[in-house]
């Protein structure tokens, strides 16, 4: 025989014997999985975002069908969709409300003091690195804009003035924004909470105010304007309870002197009381040496 | 000299030459008088902030103790002008967020001389009474990082040090507040030199200085103890030769493991001015209240080696160091390393080496350059001195890649020193990016 057929033969028999170890481990190490859990999967965004809480999309779909959680946790999720998971696992949709995120800072080009100009590597986190950035309030946005860049679903873009804006509707609550913003201004919200201080300066009133005017100056009007122990002063700033969510009024926006505190008439636009100053102003504010 | 064969004299691999612009190399320290208001922070150093001992409305004298030691790694502060505490409340700080600060208003009567101290013979002292005399001086690293120094001379148990390298290497440009130290205070500094050793139990000392400062080095040769056990040796000028680990590198030849601390390898690195100002501050029993700083820059009419007074706002300094109006940039520390600022109310703590001051047209052509995509020439790589990849790291940090670049990539072994970025021909932020990366990845540590 020739080496060439030899080397037929060889691989032949090699390959019949890989075959039925192959065959072997088939039905001998075969591992039963719901084959719902692959469906269930179909179902869901696969953007993996992590707002439900489990390790992805893959993970959520294996906990809906082992009945660890409900088809609505998916905040992601078409309402329509999450019908049909709960309709084909035969389980209750479950209700989660919706929540979004939130930016507690209102200070934009226009009405917020610089007090250096930035010129570095074009990111929030490298601006607040160097000295914080630029701004005169040292708690503010600083508008370089990490978190319309981090979001998956394109729910943040920034406005004319340099300040981030959410679309409630887009907003899936993953959470990416409140781990990228340096300054820690977006926290999720669910969207029954419609009283908002939109500021998050800890100076005194008069510093505050000097260096943004939209600042919250702690004046306290808000705190004796709503209901008993619904807000209160904390280290110059009003902070709401939201424990007490269901007390709380517009009333309490009303007297709010810059607007720094904002009701939610809907997720996706706030409206200041009457009396907050009214910015006309459309340029940036200059740098300031105070 | 069998030890001195030790010793090769070559550089580390890597690094970069950038221009040394030491102006003020011949401008003897001069005091800086008291601003109306100091503003001492509660953290100026790394470890938890002190606790303030004081209340608003109390009298304090100069030198007087205003702050306590909060647990091991934390150290006191002391008062550095007499006057009244008007306040303890939030400041800026360096870093961009509000600290929390003790404001001292001065007095105007109040003189330089240092109404708090209680002479000790340190001579007498058993080495753990020594590392703790040191916390009570309040002394961190005054080369920039802060760390409180009674830490860094604390021998962990089972460890032992031989040799005590201190960094008198200023490899920073601008910067000579560490040159005059070492002119105007040889002796001060042997002394530190010596309390350190006995300390730390390390039976020589070498002192590492970059050879742009021959008359440092002979200065320092000539006041030599007669024992023969710490020596002066000179090393190539290149940046970043006072990072410790090059300097190591430098005088022994031998390279510092990634992730492990000198003492690893038997020894203590420590600058030369947080030693002269041990060997000054010990003896006597008085706490860190001031400090030189180079304040320098070509929008500085008057540079120069400056005492400050711990707590000066900027704004002071510069009015008398001659800042011109156009002034634009303040960095502080080093122009490589050093911290743009964005506010002049910031205090010099005790981490500032110099206040750098530039124009508008110094920055011209700086500011806002455009980046260009990574070209693969690998300079960076070239200037990298812990010999790391900046160019692999850079593209991971454009796509968050976060955690690759700390575990394949040993981000953690990046001390920042900006090699890459000064190298790079494309503009791109690397170091700036890598800072980011960092901080995020200590985040990620620490929840």
């Amino acid at each position: 025989m020739g080496s060439l057929a030899l080397s037929g033969v060889f691989m032949a028999l090699l390959g019949i014997a890989l075959a039925g170890v192959i065959a072997f481990a088939n039905r001998r190490l075969y591992v039963f999985e719901d084959p719902r859990i692959e469906q269930v999967e179909e179902l869901l965004p696969k953007s993996n975002c992590g707002a439900c809480g489990t390790a992805g999309c893959r993970n959520f779909a294996e906990k809906v069908v082992a009945g660890e959680i409900q088809p609505a946790q998916c905040t992601v999720n078409a309402p329509s969709q999450i019908v049909v998971i709960a309709e084909l696992l035969g389980v209750d949709t479950g209700s989660v409300e919706k929540r979004v995120a939130r930016l507690a800072c209102a200070g934009a080009r226009h009405v917020a003091y610089l007090r250096a100009r930035y010129a570095g590597h074009d990111s929030c986190r490298a601006a607040h690195v160097v000295s914080g950035g630029g701004k005169a309030c040292a708690w503010g946005c600083l508008g370089l804009a990490d978190c319309a860049n981090v979001c998956t679903f394109d729910a943040i873009h920034m406005d004319a003035h340099g300040l981030p804006v959410v679309d409630a509707d887009k907003c899936s609550a993953c959470n990416d924004c409140v781990e990228v913003c340096p300054k820690g201004l977006f926290s999720l919200e669910p969207v029954s909470r419609k009283l908002w201080v939109a500021c998050k300066n800890l100076a005194d009133g008069d510093t505050a105010e000097k260096s943004c005017e939209v600042a919250c100056t702690a004046c306290g009007k808000c705190v004796m304007d709503s209901g008993p122990g619904v807000m209160k002063l904390e280290n110059n700033l009003a902070v709401v309870d939201y424990a007490r969510n269901e007390k709380t009024d517009r009333k309490a926006i009303e007297r709010c002197p810059t607007g720094a505190i904002v009701w939610f008439d809907n997720p996706n636009f706030s409206i200041k009381g009457a009396e907050a100053k009214r910015i006309l102003r459309q340029n940036e504010l200059p740098v300031i040496s105070a | 000299m069998k030890l001195l064969s030790y010793f090769r004299g070559e550089a580390f691999q890597r690094g970069v030459h950038p221009p040394g612009c030491k102006h003020t190399a011949e401008a003897p320290i001069r005091r800086l008088p008291f601003a109306p208001r100091l503003t001492v922070p509660l953290s100026q150093h790394i470890g938890k902030p002190s606790r303030p001992i004081v209340r608003v409305g109390e009298e304090v004298l100069r030198g007087q103790p205003i702050a306590e030691a909060d647990g091991w790694l934390s150290v006191p502060q002391h008062a550095p002008a007499t006057g009244v505490v008007e306040a303890i409340e939030l400041r800026p700080s360096a870093r961009g967020s509000w600290a929390e600060s003790i404001v001292i208003r001065v007095y105007e009567a109040s003189t330089q001389e240092v109404l708090w101290g209680a002479p000790q013979d340190i001579d007498a002292f058993p080495p753990q009474d020594i590392v703790l005399a040191v916390q009570r001086t309040g002394m961190v690293g005054l080369g920039g990082a802060a760390f409180p120094s009674h830490a860094k001379l604390t021998v962990p148990q089972g460890a032992k040090v031989e040799t005590l390298v201190v960094n008198g290497c200023e490899c920073e440009p601008y910067l000579t507040c560490d040159h005059r130290l070492m002119v105007e205070r040889a002796a001060d500094l042997m002394a530190g030199i010596r309390y350190a050793m006995r300390a730390t139990g390390a039976g020589r000392a070498i002192v590492g200085v970059e050879d742009n400062k021959p008359e440092a080095a002979e200065t320092l040769r000539r006041v030599l103890p007669p024992q023969g056990d710490i020596f002066v040796e000179k090393v190539p000028t290149k940046y970043p030769q006072g990072s410790e680990k090059m300097l190591i590198t430098a005088l022994f030849g031998v390279e510092v493991p990634s992730g492990k601390l000198p003492l690893s390898l038997g020894m203590v690195v420590n600058n030369v001015g947080t030693l002269a100002a041990l060997g000054k501050l010990l003896p006597v029993g008085q706490g860190l209240i001031e400090r030189v700083v180079t304040i320098t820059g070509p929008g500085v009419a008057r540079p120069g080696n400056y005492l400050v007074p711990l707590g000066t706002p900027l704004s002071f300094v510069l009015d008398y160091a001659g800042a011109q109006t156009q002034a634009r940039q303040v960095i502080l520390g080093g122009p490589m390393m050093g911290q743009a600022v964005a506010s002049l109310d910031v205090p010099v703590t005790k981490g500032v080496s110099g206040v750098l001051v530039f124009r508008g047209e110094d920055m011209a052509g700086r500011e806002g350059r455009k980046t260009y995509p990574c070209i693969k020439c690998g300079e960076c790589v070239e200037s990298c001195p812990m010999g790391l990849n900046p160019s692999m790291l850079g593209m991971l940090a454009a796509r968050r890649e976060y955690d690759l670049m700390g575990s394949q990539y040993h981000l953690g072994d990046c001390f920042e020193c900006g090699c890459c970025t000064y190298t790079c021909p494309s503009n791109i932020p690397l170091v700036q990016q890598f800072r980011v990366a960092k901080q995020i990845l200590r985040e990620k540590a620490a929840a």
